[in-house]
């Protein structure tokens, strides 16, 4: 099956099976691999990407879900995911950095929803996203720090 | 350590494949002895290198994997600090597995350990050498001249020279023998010791650093290995007619086992049947659509639960007794005013580091390049050349990033495997394994099973110490029939527990492996650390004393024991740490209804630890809501990333503590992946406090481990501490506390 993904605003053509996930099909046949593989059931957010703004686990969804669709992933940029980096690196954040894409995916969209998220809202949007290395407190630190980060430049 | 030198930059080139103009230094570094590993000959040759180029750029070529303990930019701090320079040109380029670069095996929490002193000297060396250069240019002496800041300073006019626009002439400078070099006095640190960013934040921000699962080859294939649910079962036959039909599939055949030689310390390969594609999502497909027979083999019986039972029977007998154990115990038992006995339980527990074990390859004729995420590149090197009959030096391993790897990446199995596939399909091949497949087959952390007696006097005093251990051995997986703990596994907080102890047996009791076992993030540690904490935090109880005040007692005097390293036992620093962490966490303040705290220390790595956790319970769960850490690892290189690991530790202990166990039922692994093999998340997170004793005198120790084993017992003790009940059994997911 030949489809045209948009991905990061760019158009890719792929040549696969319709079942295939979305995942393989970003990092093996497109071949932008900061979307990552943790589990392949939906159970890690490794493969976190955002798929016309929602939040998805992309090892999970097939890639026909994606077509004609906008794809946003690590490669990408927005104004909530440069403050989220900056706010990473201000927190010297990642330890092996592997599943860093997935967080600060999955915080991009927490930023999108909620303008001022609490700690229970983290709680909330963050947990399905494992961190092996256990950087979860500065995360937490870390998105708190991005909402200032940007509420002090608006 | 070896002299400094200049490198020819043909050499270098050869290593690095940089070829800009500069100077190059390289020195050798020697290796602490290595206890799981193949003697690799190691030539003189420099194993360390520091590049000045042109731009002012420093690139210092790293010999250690970086798998999240931020080696690199613990590395590189010590050099840019002794070297005066500015931060932001400082890189860090990984070496290849290669013998040249001394030791490069990546565990036992001892790079900074053994590296930190001939960084500094490196950086110190280029220094002189650039300074040296500059005096000469303004023909002024060198006492007259000053580095800073990426600068040289003329102190009499005030004139400075960049580095990079030194190079040329610094490159011409005599080497200044080790003698000459001064090192700079610790106050006047700039970067040592003080909180850095990581060197690779942009990368790791931006989904731009390559693991080894995102290396991508011209023309590379994909692979799956299909491997025996049995360890060390085999493939009977296998029907691969529908795997074939997947879309992508190109090829389906079967390997064999590779067996390491007695007494080599190779891991070699499982076998089983590989699916080769043209993505990896098809040969995982694949995988699954294969209909194999197998012959399980010899470990078809073994069943987790019924081990368990055998060996908590076995060590209600006596075992050998060990060296190290002194007095009479049973003497004092018969005088003490009570004893107290207790049985502890550790599950096998899995890696699983959130990049799955995966290695590219490619097989030509006479040689072989390898991509892979590993800790120890220098063994899988070795292998490599004595089963695919290569010589060594036609062998070269990329270190990619690891994305974790806690042990696991120290065994290169799937290189082997990937190495195997290349070959017989002639083409570059990635193989990939699912979760499914780490956690199935792994080299597990041991289960463990511990029985403790103690003997407390009328004045709450412990008079004797019985400590039986049975453990499968790490050693089994290099030699059959290691029925025991090895001596270097009970030193891990068995034979050198941190107490002062008259009178002190400990009993080895065998333990058969049934699986491969293999090393995780603090080891034996987590056996001794658990068995240890809990059962002085019993004895406190029983004793009616505090268990801070008790585990101070328990230490002793001060004293410092000497024991066969450089790094010797200080009951001083021990304590210290104690105190501390009971002051942080407010030790015997007043706390909310149905929140309990608790404490343990322990001893690893030579480094000091000590932890306090406060729970609270609701409806019969647990949460954990404080954890506060004390660490005395002495000269601290980069404070930012010690506090990054140790946070680190204490979720992987609250992992392993509530979630983390693998059972198995007739020879086979049970979990599967994440939802059954579960870990901490960010909504079981609670606030962490770590702090530092600074001991800048003393050498540094490690790092990345000693935080993990006080967490379990801690959580243990402060649910007791709040309910009154005694968990002996990891983990606590099984009591139904989670
Ligand atoms: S890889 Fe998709 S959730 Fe784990
Ligand atoms: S930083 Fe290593 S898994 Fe999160």
């Amino acid at each position: 099956m030949k489809k045209t993904l948009l991905i990061n605003g760019k158009n890719y053509t792929v040549d696969v099976q319709e079942n295939m996930p979305l995942l393989w099909a970003i990092r093996d046949v497109v071949g932008l691999t900061g979307t990552k593989f943790g589990c392949g059931v939906a159970q890690c957010g490794a493969c976190s990407i955002l798929v016309d703004g929602k939040l998805i686990k992309s090892c999970s969804t097939p890639v026909s879900y994606g077509v004609d669709k906008e794809i946003f992933t690590i490669e990408g940029t927005s104004e909530n995911l440069e403050y989220l980096r900056e706010a990473w690196n201000d927190g010297n954040v990642p330890q092996c950095g592997y599943c860093q894409s997935g967080q600060l995916i999955a915080a991009t969209a927490l930023l999108d929803t909620v303008q001022n998220p609490t700690d229970e809202d983290i709680n909330k949007a963050m947990s399905d996203n494992i961190c092996r290395c256990g950087t979860y407190t500065r995360i937490r630190k870390a998105i708190h720090k991005a909402v200032e980060l940007k509420n002090n430049n608006s | 350590m070896s002299s400094i030198q200049k490198v020819d930059r043909r050499d270098f080139m050869k290593l690095f494949g940089l070829a800009s103009a500069g100077v190059i230094l390289g020195c050798n570094v020697g290796a602490d002895s290595k206890i799981y590993l193949p003697k690799v000959k190691v030539a003189f040759s420099p194993n360390l290198f520091i590049q000045l180029n042109k731009d002012g750029s420093i690139i210092l070529m790293a010999s250690r994997s970086e798998m999240g303990q931020g080696i690199r930019t613990s590395l590189a701090s010590a050099i840019a600090d002794e070297l005066e320079a500015d931060w932001k040109y400082i890189t860090v380029k990984q070496a290849t597995g290669n013998a040249k670069y001394g030791n490069q095996n990546t565990d036992g929490s001892r790079s900074v350990r053994t590296l930190l002193e001939p960084m500094r000297k490196m950086g110190a060396t280029a220094k002189q050498m650039l300074v040296s250069a500059a005096s000469k240019r303004w023909n002024i002496s060198q006492s007259d001249c000053k580095a800073e800041n990426h600068f040289v300073i003329n102190l009499k006019t005030k004139e400075k020279i960049f580095y990079g626009d030194l190079v040329d002439e610094a490159s011409n400078q005599e080497v200044p023998t080790e003698d000459k070099l001064t090192l700079k006095e610790t106050k006047d640190f700039k970067y040592i010791g003080k909180k850095l960013p990581s060197i690779d934040l942009k990368d790791f921000t931006h989904g731009t650093a390559t693991y080894g699962i995102d290396v991508r080859i011209p023309n590379m294939k994909f692979a799956a290995i299909a491997r025996c649910p049995v360890t060390f079962g085999s493939v009977k036959s296998f029907n691969d007619s529908s795997a074939k039909k997947i879309v992508g599939v190109e090829k389906i055949f079967k390997i064999d086992r590779k067996k390491p030689g007695i007494g080599q310390q190779f891991y070699g390969c499982l076998g089983g049947v590989a699916v080769i594609a043209n993505n990896t999502w098809s040969a995982f497909q694949g995988k699954l659509e294969l209909d194999i027979e197998w012959d399980f083999g010899e470990n078809q019986s073994f069943n987790s639960d019924s081990f368990k039972e055998k060996l908590t029977k076995r060590i209600q007998e006596n075992g050998k007794v060990v060296p190290g154990s002194k007095g009479d115990v049973f003497n004092a038992f018969e005088i003490a005013n009570q004893t107290l006995e207790a049985t502890y339980h550790v599950p096998f527990l899995v890696h699983a580091p959130m990049e799955v074990p995966n290695a590219t390859a490619w097989y030509q004729k006479d040689k072989i390049e390898v991509w892979a995420p590993v800790q120890d590149p220098q063994t899988a090197r070795a292998e490599l050349a004595t089963f695919f009959d290569i010589p060594l030096e036609n062998i070269t391993i990329n270190v990619t990033f690891l994305g974790g790897g806690f042990g696991r990446k120290s065994k290169s199995d799937f290189v082997v495997e990937a190495v195997t596939i290349s070959k017989e399909i002639n083409a570059p091949v990635q193989v990939v394994w699912t979760r499914e497949d780490d956690i199935k087959h792994s080299f597990y952390h041991a289960t463990s099973i511990q029985y403790l007696k103690a003997g407390i006097q009328s004045d709450g005093k412990v008079n004797a110490w019985l400590q039986r251990v049975a453990l499968p051995s790490i050693v089994s997986s290099f030699k059959p029939m290691s029925d025991y703990a090895s001596g270097l596994e009970l030193n891990q907080g068995f034979t050198n527990n941190p107490y002062n102890l008259e009178n002190f047996r400990l009993e080895n009791v065998k333990a058969e492996a049934h699986l491969r076992i293999g090393w995780l993030r603090s080891v034996v540690h987590i056996h001794s650390g658990f068995g240890n904490n809990s059962f002085v935090d019993e004895l406190a109880f029983t004793a009616k004393k505090d268990p801070v005040q008790f585990h101070l007692d328990l230490i002793g005097k001060d004293r410092i024991i000497k024991g066969r390293s450089n790094y010797p036992y200080n009951s001083k620093r021990m304590k210290n740490v104690l105190q501390n962490t009971a002051k942080i966490a407010n030790w015997g303040k007043e706390l909310p209804k149905n929140h309990g705290i608790g404490i343990a220390i322990h001893y690893s790595f030579y480094s000091y630890v000590a932890t306090a956790v406060e729970v609270s319970m609701n409806n019969g769960k647990v949460k954990v809501e404080n954890i506060w850490t004390t660490i005395d690892c002495g000269l601290v290189l980069n404070k930012d990333n010690v506090i990054n690991q140790l946070e680190g530790a204490a979720i992987f202990g609250m992992s392993l503590a509530l979630f983390g166990k693998v059972t198995t039922k007739d020879g086979a692994v049970e979990q599967n992946n994440f939802f059954d093999y579960q870990m901490t998340r960010m909504k079981d997170a609670p606030n962490i406090t770590i702090d530092i004793i600074d001991n800048i005198n003393e050498k540094p120790t490690g790092v990345g481990e000693p935080g993990v084993p006080v967490i379990a017992p801690a959580i243990c003790n402060a649910i007791f501490n709040t309910t009154g009940k005694r968990y002996r059994s990891l983990p606590l997911i099984d009591e139904g506390l989670v």
